[in-house]
Order: structure tokens, then C-alpha cells, then sequence
């Protein structure tokens, strides 16, 4: 349990996605200029996190892993093409699903659902929690079961919320300030992101 | 023929970069640019995938039903990167180490996906491989002026190398911890963009 607790603030704060491994930034950068389409997102890339790092974890440890299938293979190498099926059915399926069982929510979502199946925030969490696997049980980070998978993966999506909501709120505000002109825009983005991950780094020594 | 494959190869390294004009592929060009060699190496990589998986999409551009083509690509994609992983971890293990999830991540990179669904599947399958060596290499030199800046003033060495000489040490010069942390790529690149904007990119608004 207490690990549990752990590794969900670590992977809030600490292992942030956006301040700590930059996964996401693409769509982060193109969606945050108002806080309403970005938490849109941000519960979009949430919800496809919960549903794919489990699924992922499953794949990695029954079927992938050394000695699944078959005895002494280790099938580690075909993750990339495997995970990204995964992620990609598992979009079109959510789109569907959603669509058929709330209409609200599908129109709140249903810009960003195609988009984040090549958000890198997606594949990042799956490609972390496989190396993740491997790492000592002792290790906040360790992921050792299904519910660890999850509670990760709900973890990191809360965490891009806060990054992409603070974010949106703060150019909100940015409109009316006067930045230089070759700055505008992308430059002074970057540079608020920069900013904003140096006050995530006093962060970086939490436990619980 | 030979002006357009021409402007073809010069547009993305400047005036449409994919990092600096169209925001493409920031996720990788910020996380391994702490050192100048695994960006170089993620350079060099980014350049091969793109270049030949633009060839392999253009050449089947007229097969593939438009319907499933993200799905085409994704799988054209990821079977890139996977080879070009075991290369990596074959022949330069450390750097593959260092680069870590970010090999992977390549899958997602959106200048991949960009250039295939903006010009492999319109063009024929040379433009379209010097295209995307082009777009490669227009990310690539981002990456080594942010990596060599980072590793330059963060640790005072290029490619592992010692430049700084020892008596600018002895005056009393640090090296600036700081650089080698994840929030001063973001600034940096905010900084080269501004350059870059201020000094080449003008013809537009």
C-alpha cells in the first residue's frame, strides 16, 4: 500500500511527464493556449494512459517476456511494433465505445482521441514501465503487478494534467503581456515550460 | 526536376525546420541533448528512419487504402525503429543505454508521421527519400547545437573530450551544473528559436 502511495505522488511530481521526460510536448505545446481545450486533453490522455499501460504491462510480462511462449526465447525486441497496436486498437476501440455510451463526452473528446495515438506521452509510459520491470522491488519506481501498472499510469496522466492546465492557464494570462516580437509565440512558450520545470525540481526530493 | 529536389533538400534545414518553424518532434530533440554524442546519435538515427521509411510509403502510396494508411505507416515505422534499435544496441551500447525509452519513442516522433502524410504520399519515392534525409538532418542540427551548447558550458567537455584547459579552472570558472538539467533544454531551445526567428526567418507576416 504504502508503496502504492509512493509511487503515485513520484510519478505526480517527481517523474513528471512533461517536466521531468518532455513526453507529449508536441500536442502540449500545439493544444495549452486555453485552459478549457487543454484539460479536454489532458482527461483524454489520462483515460488512454489507464487503459494502455495495464494492457501493456500484460503483454510485457505473459507474452513477451523471457521464457513466455517459449522456453528460453525473449521476445523483448518486437515491443515497439506490439505496443504501438496495442495503443493504436485501443484508441479506436475507446473512441467507439465512448461514442456509442456518452455523446457528451465524446464531443469534449472526440478532436483529441485520434490524436493521441501517436502522443508520445502514451508510448513513453508503456516503454518506461517495461524498463521498469526489470528494476529492484526495494525501488519507488518498481512496478511489480497490474495494480502498480495502473496506479502509475493514473499517476503520470494527473501529472501532464497539471503540467498542460497550468500551462494553458499562464498564456491565457501571456496574451496580454509584451514579449519581444521574434520571441512571441513558440520562443517564449519554451521558456515558460523551462521555467516552469525548475519550480517542478524542488519536487525532486519527495518520499513519503 | 533538379530545383525542386533541390529546394526540396534545403527547406527543412532552415526556413521550414521541423523543430524551429513547424514544432515537430520536440519530445526526443529535448530529453537526449544533455550530451553532444547521443544527440548525434539520435541525429543520425532520426535522419535513416526518416528517410527511408518517406522511400517505403512512397513506394506503396498507391496499394495502401487511404482508410488504414496511419495504421500502414505506424507498422512501417516501428519495424524501422526496431532494427535501428538492435543496431544501436549492437554497435554503440552505452549511447543506447543513455538514449534509453527515447529510441522507442522515435515510433511517435511527429516529424515521422508529419512527412509521410505531408509528402510520401504525394511524391514520388526519390523526392520524397531526400525529403525526409532532409527533414532528418534539419532536427539533427538542432540537436547538436543544443547538445554541444549543454555539454559545453554543463560540463566543460565535447564528445567526452576535455576542451576547456585547466588554468581557465584554476581562475576560478565553474562548470554550470545547471545545464545538464532537463529545464535548461527548454530554454534553450526557446533561445534558438528566438535567434533563429530574429535573424533568418523573416519573409513571413
Amino acid at each position: 500500500m504504502e508503496h502504492l502511495i509512493n509511487l503515485f505522488f513520484r510519478s505526480i511530481f517527481v517523474d513528471n511527464m512533461i517536466f521531468a521526460f518532455f513526453l507529449g510536448m508536441c500536442s502540449f505545446l500545439a493544444v495549452s493556449k486555453n485552459v478549457k481545450t487543454s484539460l479536454g486533453l489532458g482527461v483524454a490522455v489520462t483515460f488512454v494512459l489507464v487503459v494502455t499501460v495495464p494492457a501493456n504491462y500484460l503483454l510485457q510480462t505473459k507474452v513477451l517476456g523471457p521464457d513466455c511462449i517459449i522456453k528460453g526465447v525473449d521476445l523483448s525486441y518486437l515491443s515497439f511494433i506490439l505496443f504501438i497496436a496495442v495503443i493504436a486498437g485501443i484508441v479506436q476501440l475507446v473512441e467507439m465505445v465512448v461514442e456509442r455510451f456518452s455523446p457528451t463526452l465524446y464531443g469534449a473528446l472526440g478532436i483529441f482521441l485520434p490524436l493521441i495515438a501517436v502522443n508520445c506521452a502514451i508510448m513513453g509510459a508503456s516503454l518506461f514501465m517495461q524498463q521498469r520491470i526489470n528494476l529492484d522491488p526495494s525501488n519507488t519506481q518498481y512496478l511489480g503487478s497490474v495494480g502498480d501498472a495502473f496506479v502509475y499510469a493514473l499517476g503520470s496522466g494527473l501529472g501532464w494534467i497539471l503540467a498542460i492546465v497550468s500551462m494553458g492557464a499562464i498564456r491565457e494570462k501571456m496574451q496580454y503581456s509584451d514579449v519581444p516580437k521574434p520571441l512571441q509565440g513558440l520562443g517564449i512558450s519554451f521558456i515558460v515550460v523551462g521555467l516552469m520545470a525548475i519550480a517542478m525540481m524542488c519536487f525532486s526530493g519527495l518520499k513519503i | 526536376m533538379e530545383n525542386k529536389i533541390k529546394s526540396v533538400f534545403t527547406a527543412p534545414l532552415n526556413f521550414m525546420n521541423p523543430v524551429l518553424v513547424q514544432v515537430l518532434g520536440i519530445c526526443s530533440a529535448l530529453a537526449v541533448t544533455s550530451q553532444l554524442k547521443p544527440a548525434l546519435v539520435m541525429g543520425l538515427a532520426v535522419t535513416v528512419i526518416t528517410a527511408f521509411s518517406n522511400l517505403i510509403i512512397s513506394l506503396i502510396r498507391n496499394t495502401v487504402p487511404t482508410r488504414i494508411r496511419i495504421v500502414v505507416q505506424l507498422v512501417v515505422v516501428a519495424a524501422l525503429v526496431t532494427i535501428v534499435s538492435q543496431v544501436l544496441k549492437a554497435y554503440v551500447y552505452d549511447v543506447s543505454v543513455e538514449l534509453s525509452v527515447y529510441v522507442g519513442l522515435i515510433i511517435t516522433n511527429c516529424i515521422l508521421m508529419g512527412r509521410l502524410e505531408a509528402f510520401a504520399m504525394q511524391n514520388k519515392p526519390w523526392p520524397s527519400f531526400v525529403d525526409g534525409f532532409a527533414n532528418g538532418l534539419g532536427y539533427g542540427i538542432i540537436l547538436v547545437v543544443v547538445g554541444a551548447v549543454r555539454e559545453l558550458l554543463g560540463r566543460g567537455t565535447l564528445l567526452g573530450f576535455e576542451i576547456l584547459p585547466k588554468s581557465v579552472y584554476e581562475m576560478g570558472y565553474l562548470n554550470n551544473g545547471t545545464m545538464t538539467m532537463p529545464a535548461m533544454a527548454l530554454i534553450l531551445i526557446g533561445v534558438v528559436i528566438w535567434i533563429h526567428r530574429a535573424y533568418f526567418y523573416k519573409e513571413e507576416k
